[in-house]
Parts: structure tokens; C-alpha cells; sequence
């Protein structure tokens, strides 16, 4: 923030700090200091003044020294030869009878970030690690963290290392801890402090002198410890049990961490330690601070992943304070569509209810949402409540309401009599073009049971010319070219209008080629049209999927205590990610069996080595391909095509699209495409070569970011090079784009799914 | 590990810079302001990220305190960081408030320095602290004629010294060495309460939330001793017979508490640090010792025109000696909703329609025990239809009640021991706040949409004379925060 007149600001300080009568008054002195701090956290730029302030830097007055070393620690990189005059005045405070002047001086001389004072500065350093006050040494163990990092390339020096290793055993805790933390700065090349048995028993015995603070840095770096035996393991848990239902938070959440960490092998532990979380993790969703209560949800949503029953009759803890801000209420909502069960439906609904007008749009929009996600298992009631919701006619509660409804229907096809009773006419209010495109997709594709389908058809064709979305065009020319399959004598007119005026005027190459499409299409006949257009209408993987399946702990306790759960949509829920499909099948034109054939033709395109990992279960093969289809639906990966079963060589090709659960810089999804095949005898590492038809698969609403993916993302396929077993199934994976943590969750499922298979 | 602190206005203006690894540049404070303000609803503002740098931020008093860090940073450490920072700051300065950041920005500095090294949290406590901290706070108090209704005339002793003001507790703690020393020592009560209630007046939820908070101005305390009620109960299991009990669900404790005579006779000992610190905290849920303090009557109709008539009947439950004050009343209407009408029972009262919140907002700035009020609203709605009515309520009410807990918690005593040389003067400012009290009256089949909630945010004050028998005077002042 510049200020006017700044250069007159620093001329005045300038002239003041330097008058004689000013200098020998102490008060005027430092208030004067005081103006130049305060201009300097202002956003002024008073580094001229930095020879001034040098000089006010030999006084006794503390408060005056502090204030001056925050100028000083501020400005010196703008002055490296200027600062050199400083380290003398701060020598010579490090020899000062006072152990906060001491502790002052040394922690401003590693402050000023100079490598070239580094030489003037190890020595005060060494004689603080030694000094009688516990503040000296704690500046001094950070000191050398600090100098290290200045000179990273310079060798580490081991009487160092040594002497903070010792005073691990310092009788200040703090200072204990600063030891921990300088150590891991200076051996982050190696790997950090080395955590054996002793230093994490003596840790484990100091925790409790610790505060909050530094309890939590032992813990954390005490997660890379792996105790030798179960009974040292059991010792070290039931030891830190009471840190477990600690009423800090952030305690409690170490804690956790370092319970998931160190039982990564007994799930069990794992869950068990869960379950006693649960009390001081409600207890932090009370907590008065917003911020507080919102890590705690967020990391709740975390656990729920595991344990869905975790918090099931708490649920009236998640109802939403109406002075509560949105991104709270939204995560609650979101946690309350995990806690439904028969007995709380109908108490949840009434206050999904309640929140569906909400002010804030987007919250409105999420518990609509919410209802739909309940509707998939109680659907009646939703139905009720959203036929209602279409009732207020406001223009973004009916585009969401129709938006969950699309959804609903395509899980629940049985919802359809319902669902097309209740959009019928509300087309009028549905300004945005998401909403649009929901509508059109239920009018096309439940053409015949609305009657007034073409009347409302007619109009959005009317209007085709003033329309800005081209996906709300494209979605126009299916849901018309489907009318026209099963009502064609009330729909020709309009679709020959339309199909001319996207052929002719239009500019879109994407719109006007799928007119193109169409218009061939139906050259070929009434029943090829009908062949690829007339899809699926519900997603066939989801008539089995009731809830969502309990993940093991270690698919997300990586991420818990990180920033990361915090994120926006970081905890995806995956049913939602299926929720989406109706697009993908509305602009899939090709049938089914083509597709492997397209597949195994791009598998085979281009010719690049197959890095592929086996899985030992040899009798996969035998398996019917309805079971595994189910299988692999229940873990939301899609199967694209199979080889029937007993027949060698035995392939599958399967495909999943993950919403981005770890990586921080896609916004968008990542798309795994697999290959199982088992040639039923010793594999050899020969070459597999695939081809990325992700590219091919991805719906076309995504059509921007398939552009970007293709421009940017064909240089970074993605493999898995993993030759462990030379025997077993083969699976060769490709990514795009590149996310190795997805990829990684993605085998340990499938390799859980094979095994599960293979062992019935 | 924290890379930076700072410290922004609501405007943005930069108050408090500090780096403390010298990772990333100082114009990372402009990126989150134009961050901030350009967030949409949906976007929790908690966490967010530019590139390498992740900014974890809270809000209080206004001011946007900020922290920036790497990813797999444990976002509790640094909230709680941040909070922790906010009350030294509130501690040392004596209010949170933009002014009070701005004038006291060296003291301020000294206790980032002091605090957090090399991006480290160092240490908070602040008995730690206040051996290092050498600035004086410069107190931000505008000078106030109320003041000096404390001062009895020719210096008798008046009613009105026996009951410190409310901004008694909001000074630096550390002034007190040069101001003459008035050691003080203040105990809040503070319970805040969640009660939603259906159309039919039943009680659907209910949480109530507790904290005794010390503040403490004494630059030595030796050892104090708080005395609850002998009947305060934790758990269900320990229900005595009587009605009387003071019951709560959970229970937790400052781990500088010592509980040896807690179970037998309910007191906590404790040698407060100075500073503001929470001793206890409990919790209450799905069951209230007593009925709620407020009863809605709502009748909703269209007349002929159109009109939507809310007819609002309000009704006190606080018995007769004690009142509620700041009670607001807001009622969500119909969007669209256009020129209110209304007739409200007394001229102190006033009703506004808020077209940005969707909602009528009621205000009644006292409202005695045992009394009823009444208002009729009247709305043009254009377009109005029978699906309009779902947008009306649910019905919130806030408001804060003096001298009243929920739970019954009560302060038997308070005792210093051994003996303070000198005057300590203890205060036991005791009350509760409802925060989010819902009353929500579930919709009748068509006629009755209404759901009204109550906020409660219920404050007191109360004095402990200086003898150690308790003589609780009438509690005079409100806090409003």
C-alpha cells in the first residue's frame, strides 16, 4: 500500500532518529522507532533508514532492541554489508549477564539470514547450545537449523549432530523438542532424526511434561517408529491411550495418526481406536471456535469412510445452526447423507427440508442434492419432498431439483412415473444450462411418457438460434432424434428444422458434426438409429450397490491431520461420481460390443513397453463374467469387455474414474483404464501395449478439459512398473492424468476384488 | 511448521507481518486478501492455496488472522495456534479489535517473537510469556462517563461498586502492575444453548454447552478454589432423587485443575495463570432442567389481497425478577417479498425486513419474565402461491438472559489461599448465552409453516463479597459481545 508522500515520511524519520537531543532522550527515541516499525508493517518501504537504525540498536533498552531487531531482521538482506556492523553489538549481547538479552541477540544474529555473517555466528551458537538458561538453548538448537538451511550445500557438521542428540536429553522440555525439530531440519537428506528404540522410549516417557505444542511434534515424528514386537507396540498404544481422548484437538489428531500409523498392520487396533476418537471429535464439532468445528467435521467425514456406523446416533449433532456459515453447513450435509438409516430418515429429511431454501444458494443446492443421494434408498419420501421443493417455482431450486432428479432416476429407474409427472412444466423456470441439460435428458429419454414432450421440445428448438450452451444443444439434438423413435409423426417437422439448422448455421463443429451424425444415421435405417441411440436408462452397477462399502483405514489415513480433507470435495463421495453418468451414456454412440472392438484395436494401436503388475489368482478365470461384473461394480470400476469365461488367453478391460481424492493441481478426475489377462501359463515380461481411449470414453460434457488432457496429458502416461510375480494375472493400468497415490488405491481394490473372487 | 503470520483488516489493510522462515514473499498477503474477498459461498475459506503456499486463517474480532504453511501441516495445530494467538493478544491488549491491534503492534511483534521461532510454536503458555514480554499495552478504552458511575459520591461505598462494569474484564492484563495493582480476579459462567422445538411445542433437541472461564489479573496467585453446587452431577448414572440436581452429560477440565476435592465435595482447585483461561467445560444434551425461556405462537394466513399475515404471539417463561434483553426475532419470508406492515404491542420494539437475508427481523430490546408480546406482520408477496408458504421459517430466536444457567451450575465460592496481602477483589461474572437454539415449529399439513428457533446467549453478573461467605448482589450488567 503505498503511501502518499512516503519519501517525506522516511526524511522525516530519517532527520529524527539522527538529531542528538532525540538520541539522548530514551522516550522520544523509542517512540520514534516506534513510527518506523509501524510505517514498516504499514507497507512503506523505509529501508533507507537502515544505518539510523543500527545505530539505535546499542542501547540498553530492551523494548527499543526488539523493536529495532524486527526492523533490522526485515531489512538486512537489502544490506549485507551495513548488517555486518550489527553483529558486533549482538556479539557482545550474547555475553550479557541477562539470559533474555542473551537469548535475544542470538536468535536475531541467525534471524538476519546472511550466509556471509554464518562465520561470526557458529561460534556465539556453539557457547548457547552449553548456556545455563533454558531460553539460550532453545534459541540455539533452532539457531543451527537455521544456519544450515542457509548453507544447504555445506557439509553437516557431526560435533553438531552429536551435541543436539545429546541434548535430547535436556531437562527443558522445549528445548527437547527444538533438538527434534533442528535435527530433522539438518538431516532431512538422510532422512531425518533417526527414531530407534531408546530415543522413542524416552520420548514416550517426556510426552507428559510437554505442552500441547511440542506433544504434538513428538508425535508426529515418532509415527516413522516401527516397535520390533507386538507386546512393545501394545506398551506404546496403551501408553498413549489418554493422549487419544485428549480435549485438545490437535493432540488427539496427532495421536490418531500415530495409532493409524503404527497399526497400519492390525486393522482392527485401528478401528478400535476410531471408535474412541469419536468422543473428542464430536466434542471439537462444539467447539466455539467455527474454524476448530470445521476441521473436526472434515476429518469426520474422513473416518466415515471406514466406519459408515461411526457417528450414526449422534446425527442430531450435524443439524445445522441457522447462524452457522455455509462451508459448514454444506460439510454437515454432507455428513448427514452418510448417517441416514430407517429409524432417523424421516427426522433427517424434515431438516434437509428446511435447509433446501436456504439464503446461500449453493447450500440450498447441496441439501437438495442431499435428498436426492437419501432418494436412492428411500426414494418415496425424497420424491415427495423435491415434487414439493418445484412448487416454490424459483429458477435455481427447480434447475438443482431437476438436476437430483435426473440423477435419482438414473439410479432408480423405477422412480421415472413420478419424476416425469413432476417436471413436466417446469421448463419456464429453469434459466441455468446444467439444469436445462437435466431436463432435456429426462424428456428424451422418458419421451413417451409425457405427453407434452413435444410441445416442449418445440420451444427450446425455436429458441435453438439464441441458445449459448452447446451442450444444452448437443443434449437438444438426443433428446429430439430419441422423440422421434417413439413419437415420430408429432416430432419429424421439428427434428428436420433442427437437425438443418445445426448442419447449416451452425458453428460449433461439435454440435453440427453430431447433427451430421444423426442425419447419417438415420439414413441407415430406423433400427440402426434406434440401436445406438435407445441406451440404457439407469446405470445397471448400482442396482447392487446399497451404501457404500467400508474402506480399509490405510486408503485414507495419509491425509488425516494434513490440510488436505479441508479441500473442497476433497472427500468425494464416490457414489457421485456415477451420479454424473447419464451424459456419458447419452453421447457414448456406439453400442457395446463395438466398443472392444474399438478397444482392442486402440490396445493395439501404437506399440509402447507395458509395465504391469500380476496378481496371484490364477482361478479368476473360471469365474462367471456377471459375478465379476458385480464385483467390480460394487468398487465402482466399470468392465468395458470380458472374453467369455474358461476360454485362454482370458482378458477383461476395465475402466474407473476417480474424482481427486490426493492430487492438489487437477482440478478434474483421473481415468484409469486396465487389463487383466491371464494366458494361463508362465507370463513372460513381454511388451503390452495399450493406447489411452480414455480420451474416447470421456463424456462430452467434459469437452474442454478432454482438449487439455489431450494436449498436455499424452506425454505423461502413466504405468505401474511393478514385475513381481511371474505368475498370476496380468494387469497393465493407464492413467490420465497422472496421479500415483489414485493409482496405488486403485490396485490395492482390484488386487482385493481378484483375491475375493478367486478365493469363492 | 507456520511460514508467515499475519494480521489483515476486514478492508485489508496490513496490520501484523511477520515471516518467519523467509520461504515466500510478502506479497502472498495481497494474494490472500484477493483470495478472500473474491470467494463465493461455496468455497470453504478455512484453508486455501496458491501454489506452495497454503493459507490457514480464523476470523475474530473482525480481523482476518492468518497463517501460511505446507500441506501436510495438522490443520488442528495451527487453528488451535491461531486461536491461542487471538486470546494472548485479547490477554495482553485487553480487547480484539482492528484499533487495538493497530496501537499495540510492538507488543504484538514481541509476542510473535516470542511465541513462534523459526516457524515453531515455542510456547503460550503465559506465565512463560510474561517473564519476556516487556512492552506495555496501550489500552484502546475511549474514555466513558459510565465509568464514573461507579464512583459513590464523596467516596461512599454505593450499591453500584459492588458490580464491576462489563468492561472491567477487557483490560490488558499486564497494566495492572502500574495501575496501582488491582489485582482482580473474574470467574465466568458461560453457557450457550441449541433447543429446537416443534410447531406442537415439543422439545425436538436440545445441547447446552458450558465453560467456567478464570480471568485472571494477578501477577502471583497462589492457589484458588472453586465451589459448585454439592449437588452437580456428571453422567446419567448418578441421577439423585431430587429434582434438584444439577446434572450435566460430560465434563472436562484445564489440565492445571486438580481434582482431589471434586468428588467429594465439588471443588476445583486450580493456580490460574494470568491471562483468560478455560477451567471447565461440560456439555448437556436432549434433556433441559428447566422449560425454555421463550414460547412462539405463530399464526401465518393470506387475507384476501394477497397479503401474507404472520401473527407473532411471543411469551416469556423467565420468572418475573429477571429478563431478556437483545431479543431478536428473525423470520424467513417468501423471496420476493415487498413492503412490510406492522403493528407491534410497545414503541421500544422495531421490525425490519431485510430483502438480502430474505427475512423479517424483530427486535426487542428488553422483555421481562412473565410478560407476552404480540406482533402482526403484514407482506405483499407478488406471485404467491401455496408452495410459498414452505419458504416461511423456520423462526430463530437470540437473545441474551442475565442471571439465569440452564443447567443450574451455580459458584458456591471462591476462595484464595492462602490469604492475599492486599485487596484481590474476586468477580464471578456469571451467565449463559443461548447460541443456536432452533424452535422449530414443524409445519402443520397446510396452514402453519412456521418454525421459530431461539438463539439464547444469557449473561449475568454477579459479585462475591470479600468475605468468604457468598453474597450474591443483583446482577446489574449485561455483556454483549
Amino acid at each position: 500500500m503505498p503511501y502518499i508522500g512516503s519519501e517525506d515520511t522516511v526524511r522525516d524519520l530519517r532527520r529524527v532518529l539522527s538529531n542528538p537531543n532525540v538520541q539522548s532522550d530514551q522516550l522520544r527515541y523509542r517512540n520514534t522507532i516506534l513510527k518506523v516499525i509501524r510505517a514498516m508493517s504499514q507497507g512503506v518501504d523505509v529501508s533507507g533508514l537502515f544505518s539510523e537504525m543500527v545505530k539505535a540498536c546499542a542501547t540498553v533498552d530492551i523494548v527499543q532492541k526488539k523493536l529495532v531487531y524486527v526492523f533490522l531482521c526485515s531489512y538486512a538482506t537489502l544490506n549485507p554489508e551495513l548488517s555486518l556492523l550489527v553483529i558486533n553489538t549482538l556479539r557482545k549481547d550474547c555475553q550479557d549477564p541477562n539470559p533474555m538479552v542473551r537469548s535475544l541477540a542470538l536468535r536475531n544474529m541467525t534471524n538476519l539470514r546472511l550466509p556471509s555473517l554464518v562465520e561470526y555466528v557458529e561460534q556465539p551458537l556453539t557457547a548457547g547450545l552449553r548456556d545455563r538458561a533454558a531460553c539460550v538453548r532453545r534459541v540455539a538448537v533452532l539457531g543451527w537449523a537455521k544456519l544450515h538451511n542457509l548453507q544447504t550445500n555445506s557439509e553437516i557438521d557431526a560435533a553438531v549432530v552429536n551435541e543436539l542428540y545429546s541434548l535430547l536429553r535436556d531437562p527443558d522440555p522445549v528445548v527437547m523438542v527444538n533438538c527434534l525439530r533442528a535435527l530433522e531440519e539438518i538431516l532431512r537428506e538422510e532422512g531425518g532424526v533417526a527414531i530407534n528404540k531408546p530415543i522413542t522410549h524416552h520420548l514416550l516417557n517426556r510426552l507428559k511434561e510437554c505442552d500441547i505444542w511440542g506433544q504434538c511434534e513428538v508425535l508426529r515424528i515418532l509415527q516413522r517408529y516401527r516397535p520390533q514386537s507386538e507386546d512393545e507396540l501394545f506398551n506404546i498404544l496403551s501408553l498413549l491411550d489418554v493422549s487419544l481422548i485428549s480435549p485438545h484437538p490437535p493432540v488427539m489428531a496427532a495421536t490418531l495418526s500415530l495409532f493409524l500409523s503404527l497399526c497400519s498392520g492390525l486393522p482392527a487396533v485401528g478401528l478400535a481406536a476410531l471408535e474412541r476418537v469419536r468422543g473428542p471429535l464430536l466434542a471439537a464439532c462444539g467447539n466455539t471456535s467455527r474454524e476448530m468445528q470445521f476441521t473436526a467435521l472434515c476429518h469426520i467425514q474422513l473416518l466415515l469412510r471406514s466406519l459408515p456406523g461411526l457417528m450414526g446416533e449422534h446425527y442430531k449433532r450435524f443439524f445445522c445452526g441457522y447462524a452457522e456459515p455455509a462451508y459448514i453447513k454444506q460439510r454437515k450435509i454432507e455428513v448427514l447423507v452418510e448417517l441416514v438409516n430407517d429409524d432417523n430418515v424421516a427426522i433427517l429429511l424434515d431438516e434437509l427440508r428446511g435447509y433446501c431454501t436456504d439464503v446461500n444458494i449453493s447450500t440450498a443446492h447441496a441439501a437438495i442434492s442431499a435428498i436426492g443421494r437419501i432418494g436412492r434408498s428411500y426414494s418415496d419420501k425424497c420424491l415427495e419432498i423435491l415434487t414439493e421443493l418445484l412448487g416454490l417455482k424459483q429458477e435455481h431450486i427447480t434447475s438443482a431439483v431437476v438436476q437430483t432428479m435426473r440423477d435419482l432416476v438414473w439410479v432408480c429407474p423405477q422412480c421415472s412415473r413420478t419424476v416425469c409427472s413432476a417436471v413436466e412444466g417446469c421448463e419456464a423456470e429453469i434459466q441455468d444450462s446444467q439444469g436445462r441439460h437435466a431436463l432435456l435428458w429426462l424428456l428424451g429419454v422418458y419421451g413417451e411418457q409425457v405427453s407434452s414432450v413435444p410441445y416442449t421440445l418445440e420451444v427450446f428448438i425455436d429458441g435453438v438460434r439464441s441458445e449459448a450452451s452447446v451442450g444444452v444443444k448437443m443434449e437438444l439434438l438426443t433428446a429430439t432424434v430419441r422423440l422421434f423413435l417413439c413419437r415420430p409423426a408429432e416430432t419429424q417437422d421439428m427434428l428436420g428444422r433442427l437437425l438443418h439448422y445445426c448442419i447449416e448455421e451452425e458453428t460449433n463443429m461439435c454440435v453440427s458434426d453430431q447433427a451430421l451424425l444423426y442425419y447419417r444415421l438415420l439414413h441407415c435405417g430406423i433400427e440402426e438409429t434406434r440401436k445406438v441411440l435407445q441406451c440404457r436408462r439407469s446405470d445397471p452397477s448400482l442396482g447392487v450397490l446399497i451404501g457404500r462399502p467400508a474402506e480399509p483405514i490405510n486408503q485414507w489415513s495419509y491425509i488425516f491431520n494434513t490440510l488436505e480433507p479441508l479441500r473442497p470435495g476433497a472427500i468425494e463421495t464416490e457414489s457421485a461420481t456415477i451420479g454424473g453418468s447419464p451424459e456419458h451414456m447419452t453421447f457414448d454412440p456406439k453400442p457395446n460390443n463395438d466398443l472392444s472392438d474399438t478397444l482392442s484395436y486402440s490396445f493395439g494401436k501404437t506399440v509402447r513397453s507395458g509395465e504391469s503388475e500380476h496378481v496371484q489368482c490364477p482361478t479368476i478365470f473360471r469365474c462367471s463374467p456377471q459375478s465379476l461384473q458385480a464385483a467390480m461394480q460394487l468398487v465402482n470400476i466399470q468392465t468395458l469387455a470380458f472374453t467369455p469365461p474358461h476360454t485362454l488367453p482370458w482378458r477383461v478391460y476395465l475402466y474407473t474414474n476417480t474424482q481427486n481424492k490426493h492430487s492438489a493441481d487437477t482440478c478434474h478426475g483421473t481415468l484409469i483404464l486396465g487389463e487383466l489377462l491371464y494366458t494361463g501359463e508362465e507370463i513372460q515380461k513381454k511388451s503390452k501395449d495399450e493406447e489411452n481411449v480414455g480420451v474416447e470414453a470421456r463424456q462430452d460434457k467434459r469437452e474442454e478439459e478432454r482438449e487439455e488432457d489431450t494436449a498436455e496429458g499424452r506425454s505423461e502416461k502413466e504405468r505401474v512398473k511393478k514385475n513381481t510375480a511371474e505368475k498370476g494375472i496380468k494387469v497393465t493400468l493407464k492413467q490420465q492424468p497422472r496421479d500415483e497415490k489414485a493409482l496405488k488405491g486403485f490396485l490395492s481394490v482390484l488386487t482385493t476384488v481378484l483375491h475375493a473372487l478367486s478365493s469363492e | 511448521m507456520i511460514s508467515q503470520v499475519f494480521i489483515l483488516s476486514s478492508q485489508g489493510d496490513h496490520l501484523i507481518y511477520k515471516d518467519f522462515r523467509g520461504e515466500a514473499g510478502s506479497d502472498v498477503v495481497n494474494l490472500f486478501y484477493e483470495k478472500v474477498t473474491a470467494l463465493t459461498g461455496d468455497q470453504p475459506p478455512v484453508v486455501m492455496r496458491h501454489k506452495d503456499v497454503h493459507f490457514v486463517h480464523v476470523r475474530q474480532g473482525g480481523l482476518y488472522w492468518v497463517a501460511t504453511t505446507t500441506a501436510d501441516t495438522s490443520p488442528f495445530t495451527i487453528i488451535e495456534f491461531l486461536n491461542r494467538l487471538t486470546a494472548l493478544v485479547k490477554d495482553y491488549c485487553g480487547s480484539l479489535s482492528e484499533r487495538s491491534v493497530q496501537m499495540n503492534f510492538a507488543l504484538i511483534y514481541e509476542l510473535l517473537d516470542e511465541v513462534v521461532d523459526y516457524g515453531y510454536i515455542q510456547t503460550t503458555s503465559s506465565d512463560i510469556l510474561k517473564n519476556f514480554i516487556q512492552t506495555e499495552a496501550v489500552s484502546s478504552k475511549p474514555f466513558s462517563l459510565f465509568d464514573l458511575s461507579n464512583v459513590g459520591l464523596f467516596g461512599a461505598e454505593t450499591q453500584q461498586s459492588k458490580v464491576a462494569p462489563s468492561s472491567a474484564a477487557t483490560r490488558p492484563i499486564q497494566s495492572s502492575r502500574d495501575q496501582g495493582g488491582k489485582s482482580e480476579i473474574f470467574v465466568d459462567v458461560i453457557e450457550r444453548m441449541l433447543v429446537v422445538i416443534g410447531s406442537n411445542g415439543v422439545l425436538m433437541k436440545a445441547d447446552i454447552e458450558g465453560e467456567i472461564k478464570v480471568k485472571c489479573y494477578m501477577p502471583t496467585c497462589s492457589e484458588m478454589r472453586i465451589g459448585l453446587n454439592e449437588e452437580f452431577s456428571i453422567g446419567k448414572s448418578q441421577l439423585r432423587g431430587y429434582g434438584a440436581a444439577v446434572r450435566v452429560d460430560e465434563c472436562s477440565f484445564h489440565q492445571a485443575v486438580r481434582l482431589d476435592e471434586f468428588d467429594s465435595l465439588r471443588i476445583l482447585r486450580l493456580c490460574p495463570s494470568q491471562g483468560e483461561q478455560t477451567v471447565m467445560q461440560y456439555q448437556l444434551s436432549d434433556d433441559l432442567p428447566s422449560a425454555p425461556p421463550f414460547r412462539l405462537f405463530p399464526t401465518i394466513e393470506r387475507d384476501n389481497g394477497g397479503r401474507l399475515l404472520m401473527y407473532m404471539k411471543l411469551r416469556c417463561d423467565l420468572p418475573p425478577k429477571s429478563a431478556g434483553i437483545n431479543v431478536s426475532a428473525t423470520i424467513p419470508v417468501p423471496k420476493g417479498s415487498v413492503s412490510l406492515s406492522q403493528e407491534l404491542s410497545s414503541p421500544d420494539q422495531s421490525a425490519e425486513l431485510q430483502p438480502q437475508s430474505r427475512a423479517v427481523v424483530w427486535k426487542i430490546p428488553r422483555f421481562p419474565g412473565g410478560t407476552q408480546l404480540s406482533a402482526l406482520f403484514k407482506l405483499e408477496v407478488p406471485g404467491f402461491s401455496s408452495a410459498s408458504m414452505l419458504e416461511v421459517g423456520p423462526v430463530s430466536l437470540s437473545f441474551e438472559l442475565p442471571k439465569i444457567t440452564a443447567t443450574g451450575l451455580q459458584i458456591r465460592f471462591l476462595r484464595l489461599s492462602p490469604f492475599q496481602p492486599g485487596p484481590a477483589q474476586r468477580w464471578v461474572r456469571f451467565g449463559m448465552r443461548t447460541f443456536d437454539s432452533d424452535h422449530e415449529v414443524g409445519p402443520g399439513p397446510s396452514e402453519d409453516p412456521v418454525q421459530d428457533c431461539f438463539h439464547w446467549w444469557i449473561h449475568c453478573l454477579l459479585y462475591l463479597s470479600q468475605q468468604d461467605d457468598v453474597c450474591w448482589t443483583e446482577s446489574v450488567c449485561c455483556l454483549t459481545s
